[in-house]
């Protein structure tokens, strides 16, 4: 695929749009909301990055990586107009069909909003099957806010709620937004369970504090979702290097409910 | 036997030790390495000549460092590594009791000292299929030596068993490990297979203390250990140096000498 | 039944290189045996209990690949390598029974959701001639897994040493018959006999359906702790069990040219599953010697129904720590049934 464009959302981390180079595959493409892919830099080798664009916008895929490793470091030096492969799409699929005339509570921490920025957009585009969405994004400090133009977009409609916070510590002199970890302006949220899906994301510390707080409020496991990260190669269940239990979380995953995650082994 | 099995009772009860690394009966005919930390078990431990993989590869095991000071019963290619890792400031003397047996009786070797006139007075005696081996292959030429490493190595695997069983690969990260760059191709073919072993000789020349561990862990029956004693030998030819005999030896290819011989770039 | 003598069977063996197939068979290296290329008869080994590594490689060799790239007037050209080549036609000579059941799994295991083509193509070019065990030693536990010294699962043909350097001949499939019948005249009819007698007799000491319930709530016990000290995380055991599966994928060339390789990978190194950020969801070698079990014996049972393990002894015999893996089956069943007991007294 061709970088269309590249974004720095934030320090070390990148977003690229990517059309297809060739005309029948754009065509025969198709995705859901948390499926993921492994794009490759020829020589260096491949990564695994969920599809952080929604599945609503036709002609481009975009995806979000912070440079890290290997592969990353190569994604990192390339600029527009270069080509890089592309593997997939992988995984399940959030269930958009099963959450109609719900309300949305998304929750997410730092470089976890791309795997959910999918589901968001493609909730938003379709307005009226939910109920109120209302999303909660949450980083270390300004800096590290992810998708900076979209966070201001999204806090300016009127069809759904925006809460942003930072870390005590990683304000800024003019931030408007809330201060404190995740989950504790979660718990001041006082959100509501009743008719409520929540999707969370974030790192493990985050999750860690953040499922006791919704099953504080009356959220059922089964009503909590997450997409899960783990390390990943061959993307289709084989290599063995993402099996948790008797699960693959690039095959029976990235897309878990909470309930699913208490039957698995803590081994992600 | 029967006084290592005494000795560790000895250790464990009076708290000197929290845990004895040794030999103990396993599969058929087979010894294992056991970890003894109850008196009650001391009796697992068995002393005689199928116990030759070097138990100093455990000194640096996580888990068992958790346990407590460990005692380790020592052939003198044991010792001998035990004084390259105290050189290597990988160890002290007081980290592990070094017990040795020898005729039924037991010599616990606590500090530098007894160390070094341990290893000064026990040579390393290599298995005879080995001096045998590398005379064969001193006397081959290049070609010929070629392709018996490349016949030998297109068994590997890249199990790295040699390297978990050898006590000076200790590294945490090891070289294969790192993929910026890839020093070392990662797949078991002829390059993947050369490269290793080359690099592995490499960092052992000069500190391998031939005890065979390497040879005894291959799975496939690689004498992989001659590459490094060889590797070593060449050392001690043109550096005068040897492993394994003094504490606070410095290191044979990493320290300077101003009267270091030039010869071969001069 | 049928049957062949030795001498005949060595003529049968010949038949089949001269006929342009590959045969792999039991030969002597380095005082150890390999499945190896033929190219002369009189090297094939008989007498012996296992080799030291399983067929696999036979379908899942050790460096594959599976893709390769050139950058040629602006444009890259990608080889998708499981197109087009035709794999040769090989026969596998004396497998035991263990390891053609390894090999069916193995197969099994790689056709699931997404069909893995290279594997698929190298089963189907593979005659598997297997060859029954008269011995056995203390590694061995076949027949607490589901399986036995003479089982015909998995083989096209499967030979049993009877008296006098005879051989009891089973052809199972087609493909095994075609092979037989190409040189019948070098096979014979016989009496009745019964195979069973000739078989080395192994004592199953545990189940390993039973094995797969007790393990589905051990995964906090503290066994994994004790079994696992003296294993030395290198990935003999992965790489010579006919089951074992996981890899590992490898760019080599530069960015205009070069080869994505699928080599062999073993979940028993402390890198498998490290992610980038550091974080380590098995990160010490207990977790790690609990995987390896917990997923031959009750992940694989319940997601794919499909035991990982044959019984074969090849890993306890490899392993420098001799970790042996029938050993620790045995402690597991007796500890997790004691503690099983404990609760239910309690109750």
């Amino acid at each position: 695929m061709r970088i269309e464009k590249v974004t720095e959302e934030a320090p070390g981390v990148k977003t690229f749009r990517l059309d297809f180079t060739d005309d029948s595959d754009r065509e025969r493409f198709a995705f859901g909301a948390g499926q993921f892919g492994e794009y490759s830099v020829f020589g260096e080798g491949e990564s695994t990055f969920c599809i952080a664009s929604s599945p609503t916008r036709k002609d481009y895929i975009e995806c979000t990586f912070r440079e890290a490793g290997r592969v990353t470091s190569a994604l990192a030096r390339m600029e527009a107009g270069e080509v890089i492969g592309f593997r997939g799409p992988y995984g399940n699929i959030f269930p958009l069909e099963e959450w109609k005339g719900k309300n949305l509570l998304f929750i997410a921490g730092g470089i976890a909003l791309p795997p959910m920025r999918c589901v968001i957009w493609n909730a938003l585009d379709m307005r009226d099957w939910f109920k109120d969405i209302t999303i909660l994004y949450g980083a270390r400090t300004v800096d590290d806010l992810v998708y900076k133009h979209e966070l201001d977009e999204w806090g300016k409609r009127t069809d759904m709620k925006l809460v942003t916070t930072v870390d005590p510590g990683g304000e800024t002199a003019d931030w408007k937004g809330k201060i404190g970890f995740v989950p504790t302006v979660l718990e001041q949220m006082s959100p509501t369970s009743s008719n409520t899906v929540a999707i969370v994301c974030g790192p493990p510390v985050m999750i860690k504090f953040t499922f006791p707080v919704l099953e504080k409020f009356g959220f059922d496991s089964e009503m909590i979702y997450t997409t899960l990260e783990n390390r990943m190669k061959c993307g289709v269940g084989k290599c063995g290097r993402c099996n948790v239990g008797s699960v693959y979380v690039c095959k029976d995953g990235p897309v878990f409910t909470y309930r699913q995650l208490q039957s698995l082994p803590p081994e992600y | 036997m029967r006084a290592l099995q005494e000795k560790a009772k000895e250790l464990l009860e009076s708290g000197k030790v929290g845990v004895i690394i040794g030999y103990g009966n396993g599969s058929g005919e087979r010894v294992r390495p056991v970890f003894v930390r109850n008196s009650a078990d001391v009796a697992k431990l068995v002393s005689d000549n199928r116990c030759r993989l070097n138990l100093s590869t455990y000194l640096f095991k996580p888990e068992l460092k958790k346990i407590g000071r460990p005692a380790i019963v020592a052939a003198p290619a044991t010792v001998k590594s035990i004084i390259q890792l105290i050189s290597e400031n990988q160890l002290k003397s007081s980290d592990v009791v070094t017990l040795v047996v020898e005729d039924d009786a037991v010599v616990e070797l606590g500090d530098n000292a007894s160390l070094e006139a341990y290893s000064a007075s026990h040579p390393v005696v290599f298995p005879p299929f080995a001096r045998k081996e590398i005379e064969t292959i001193a006397g081959m030429s290049l070609q010929e030596r070629f392709k018996y490493w490349q016949d030998e190595l297109s068994r590997c695997f890249k199990c790295y068993a040699c390297r978990a069983a050898c006590p000076l690969c200790y590294c945490e990260r090891c070289i294969t490990d790192n993929n910026r760059p890839q020093w070392v191709c990662v797949p078991s073919h002829a390059q993947g297979n050369f490269e290793w072993h080359m690099n592995r000789a490499m960092h052992l020349a000069g500190r391998c203390i031939e005890c065979g561990s390497c040879t005894i862990a291959c799975p496939v029956g690689i004498p992989i250990g001659l590459l490094t004693i060889e590797a070593s030998r060449i050392v001690e030819q043109e550096f005068g140096f040897r492993p394994g005999l003094r504490c606070d030896a410095p290191s044979a290819l990493s320290s300077f000498k101003v009267d270091d011989k030039e010869s071969f770039i001069v | 039944m049928t049957f062949i003598t030795r001498d005949n069977l060595l003529v049968f063996l010949r038949s089949i290189i001269d006929s342009g197939k590959e045969l792999y068979a039991p030969q002597l290296r380095a005082e150890k045996i390999f499945f190896l290329p033929v190219k002369d008869v009189s090297s094939v080994v008989f007498d012996y209990v296992q080799t030291v590594e399983s067929p696999k490689e036979l379908l899942f060799p050790k460096v594959e690949r599976m893709l390769s790239y050139h950058y040629v007037d602006g444009k890259m050209n990608v080889t998708d390598c499981s197109r087009g080549q035709k794999t040769a036609d090989r026969v596998l000579f004396g497998s035991r029974p263990c390891d053609a059941i390894g090999l069916k799994t193995l197969a099994e295991f790689f056709r699931q959701d997404i069909p893995d083509t290279f594997v698929q193509r190298r089963q189907d070019s593979l005659t598997v001639v297997s060859m029954s065990c008269a011995g056995s030693d203390e590694n061995c536990f076949c027949t607490s897994v589901g399986a036995g010294p003479g089982d015909s699962t998995g083989s096209d043909v499967l030979l049993t040493p009877v008296r006098d350097k005879r051989y009891l001949v089973e052809c199972l499939t087609e493909k095994g018959k075609f092979l037989v019948e190409s040189e019948k005249e070098l096979f014979d009819e016989g009496e009745e006999i019964n195979k069973e007698e000739y078989l080395t007799k192994l004592l199953q000491t545990f189940s390993h359906k039973e094995i797969a319930g007790k393990l589905s709530g051990a995964f906090n016990n503290p066994i994994w702790d004790e079994a696992s000290l003296r294993c030395l995380g290198c990935g003999a055991c992965a790489y010579v069990c006919p089951v074992c599966s996981c890899f590992d994928i490898q760019d080599e060339g530069n960015s205009r040219k070069g080869d994505r390789l699928r080599c062999w990978d073993s979940c028993g190194f402390a890198l498998f599953t490290l992610h980038t950020s550091g974080h380590n969801p098995r990160p010490t070698q207990s977790t790690r010697w609990r995987q390896r079990v917990m997923h031959k014996f009750s992940y694989m049972p319940e997601r794919y129904n499909l035991l990982g393990c044959v019984g074969c002894g090849r890993c306890s015999r490899a392993c420098p720590a001799d970790m042996n893996l029938k050993e620790e089956l045995n402690a597991l069943d007796h500890i997790l049934e004691e503690g099983r007991q404990r609760v239910e007294e309690r109750q």
